[in-house]
């Protein structure tokens, strides 16, 4: 049966779900244990499961993610929790060159069955340590699968996949959603990996936004019906493989694409995105696609400058009308 | 140390603890945007370090660094300015509260990245050698950062080139939640030198005087080419890890004992003893510390933001 919840509480009920089901899971990070982590993901958990399967560690990012290889060998499945996707770049060697190269070096005979959990994105004036929606980098690495989902149902669905699956999940939690409330069923549930929502439909325009930037662009949706623009908005949910039949089944429809999302342009998810439809369904298109990102430069700490350089629902909405402006 | 130094290191232990006071008071009206790290009550390591660095000598510190950049010679104006997001603040707003720099006065940078400033601190002591000067080097990091890989390779490479660096690790017995006890395989971080053949020592960093001697010998090896030192300086962080944070994980009676044994009552105390000051010459010390706290409080919110598009500037444009 669903009830409303918080996004936070429907990704800890995934995990404690997973916990009860399966006794190889387990959690291990800075202040995971007692004290229910940085953002009160795991609350409660140590009570129910003890310091055994909720371990606090140290400030070693490199050792958490090594070690959760090492255990995710040998049959367990650890989730690690690095706080802050900031913080994942002192364990890239293990995430990347470890984590998710072992199982195919070893032609398949290990695997290595694990989450990373990271949280990711703007919040208030985080600045520049603490601010970072880097997940292209993971992208970009053959061997890891990367989740974020944008509403607490799929918090709780993604998070039960990422820790069932075979391989290597970076599963990222935006700062801005935790408290975001919707219908989740209280019984366990996996949304597969690897497949878009139609988070709302339209016919003018497509929109592919991810991670908070959903929310961003349902919002300059509903205003910009009221001028008569009918657009569609997909969330791929996974980044990594992401749902390209989705995305072009939309763009087939609407002819027009934009890609919203907090990462940096540049080698990044929409340019991934973009680059897709253009080989794939270049006929259909009848605008040039674009992308709406964050500026390119480092997350500054004062409210204007931190203001100026993310999207918001408005910057949506202007970037859609001008989309449809252009040039056909 | 003589008296001058004796009240010098009062005076930067007040201006500190009135500072950090001043951004309490700041954060809980509204004016910091994010939460801030207070090092409410570990003001002696600062003071007793960075009394007897020149100004050509340079520091890192971390998230929780208003403390070192004052003891350094920070205008508190400038500090509070920026942890408030103004223009005027050190990084004219776009560092903020865990990221202030001030390289003409050595402040080479607060880190967000916990144990970050380790490895950069060794490599501004490489270039001080490398530049054949007799400056120093300080990093000052926390409990937490001496678990982190940052801290053991730096300390090795420091060893080995023999590299003008005083590691200065600030014990406050917590990172975030977690207990030193729970994370750390040493009782004393200090005793870590000896894995990296270098001296390590660990003083009550609630005593100024006792960081001060420690400091005094690690600076004459640094500056004579003799290579680095490694300081615990055991504290107790009496506020939560940032502001807003209750601190429940804490062990019952802990905070009033460390409360009982506070920097700045030990050191009025002592320099009372020594016949060095009155009480009311501490009362207008301390009165003198506040006030210039609260004109750079007033300044700071005074001070205009920077206009959005500043954002912009220092980065590379495609
Ligand atoms: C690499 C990294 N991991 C985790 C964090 C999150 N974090 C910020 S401060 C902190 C605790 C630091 O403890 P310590 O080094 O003892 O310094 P203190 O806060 O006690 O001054 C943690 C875990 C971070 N900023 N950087
Ligand atoms: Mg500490």
């Amino acid at each position: 049966m669903a009830r409303r919840i918080r996004f936070i509480e429907a990704l800890r009920e995934g995990m404690r779900q997973e916990m009860e089901r399966d006794p190889s899971v387990f959690i291990m990070g800075e202040g995971v244990g007692p004290h229910g982590s940085a953002f009160k993901q795991t609350d409660g958990l140590c009570a129910q499961f003890g310091e055994e399967r909720l371990r606090d560690t140290p400030i070693s990012e490199l050792a958490i993610a090594g070690t959760a290889v090492g255990a995710a060998m040998m049959g367990m499945r650890p989730i690690a929790d690095l706080m802050w996707i900031d913080f994942s770049m002192l364990a890239m060697d293990q995430i990347c060159n470890q984590a998710a190269k072992l199982r195919y070096i070893s032609n398949g005979q290990v695997k290595v069955p694990l989450v990373y959990r990271m949280s990711t994105g703007k919040s208030k004036s985080n600045a520049a340590h603490h601010s970072g929606s880097f997940y292209s980098w993971f992208i970009n690495t053959p061997g890891l699968k990367v989740v974020l989902p944008s509403t607490p149902n799929d918090a709780k669905g993604l998070i039960i996949s990422a820790i069932r699956d075979d391989d290597p999940v970076i599963y990222l939690e935006h700062k801005l959603l935790f408290n975001v409330r919707g219908d989740v069923p209280e019984e366990p549930f996996a949304i597969p990996l690897g497949v878009a929502e139609v988070k709302r439909e339209g016919t003018d325009l497509t929109i592919v936004a991810t991670g908070a930037m959903v929310g961003f662009s349902l919002t300059a949706a509903e205003a910009l019906a009221k001028e008569g623009i009918s657009v569609e908005v997909i969330d791929p949910r996974t980044l990594m493989p992401y749902d390209g039949a989705t995305i072009l089944t939309s763009v087939r429809k609407t002819g027009n694409l934009l890609c919203v999302e907090e990462g940096f342009r540049y080698c990044g998810f929409g340019s991934e995105i973009i680059a897709f439809v253009v080989e794939n369904a270049m006929d259909s298109l009848r605008r040039p696609p674009r992308q709406l990102t964050t500026m390119h430069t480092t997350i500054p700490f004062s409210p204007p400058m931190e203001d100026y350089v993310f999207p918001n629902p408005e910057r949506v909405a202007a970037a859609v009308r001008a989309l449809l402006k252009s040039e056909a | 140390m003589d008296n001058a130094m004796k009240v010098r290191l009062l005076e930067t232990m007040l201006n500190i603890r009135k500072a950090e006071l001043q951004l309490a008071i700041l954060y809980k009206n509204g004016k910091v945007p994010c939460a801030a790290h207070l090092y409410e009550g570990q003001e002696a390591i600062a003071a007793g370090v960075c009394a007897q660095l020149r100004v050509d000598d340079c520091l890192t510190s971390t998230h929780r660094g208003h403390g070192h950049c004052i003891a350094k010679g920070m205008p508190m104006k400038e500090m509070i300015a920026e942890v408030c997001a103004r223009k005027t603040g050190c990084c004219g707003g776009k560092g903020g509260t865990m990221h202030l720099f001030k390289p003409d006065i050595g402040v080479m940078g607060t880190i967000g990245i916990v144990g970050a400033g380790i490895p950069v601190a060794t490599g501004i002591a490489l270039a001080m050698k490398m530049q054949k000067t007799d400056r120093v080097a300080v990093s000052f990091f926390g409990d937490g950062a001496a678990n982190n890989g940052a801290f053991h390779e730096s300390l090795n490479l420091a060893s080995v080139w023999k590299l003008p660096v005083i590691f200065v690790c600030e014990n406050n017995r917590y990172a975030t939640s977690v207990a030193v006890w729970r994370s750390t395989s040493v009782e004393k971080i200090g005793d870590r030198a000896a894995s990296y053949s270098i001296p390590g020592v660990t003083v009550d960093g609630n005593c100024v005087d006792e960081v001060y001697a420690a400091t005094e010998a690690a600076l004459s090896r640094a500056r004579t080419g003799q290579g680095p030192t490694l300081i615990e300086a055991v504290t107790y962080r009496v506020r939560g890890h940032y502001e807003g944070d209750d601190a429940a994980y804490r062990k019952q009676g802990e905070l009033t004992e460390a409360r009982e044994h506070d920097p700045i009552e030990y050191w009025k105390q002592k320099l009372i003893e020594d016949g060095v000051l009155r009480e009311e010459d501490f009362a207008a010390l301390a009165a003198k510390a506040e006030a210039e706290a609260e004109e750079a409080a007033a300044f700071a919110v005074d001070s205009p933001f920077p206009a959005p598009e500043e954002a912009l500037i220092l980065t590379a444009q495609i």
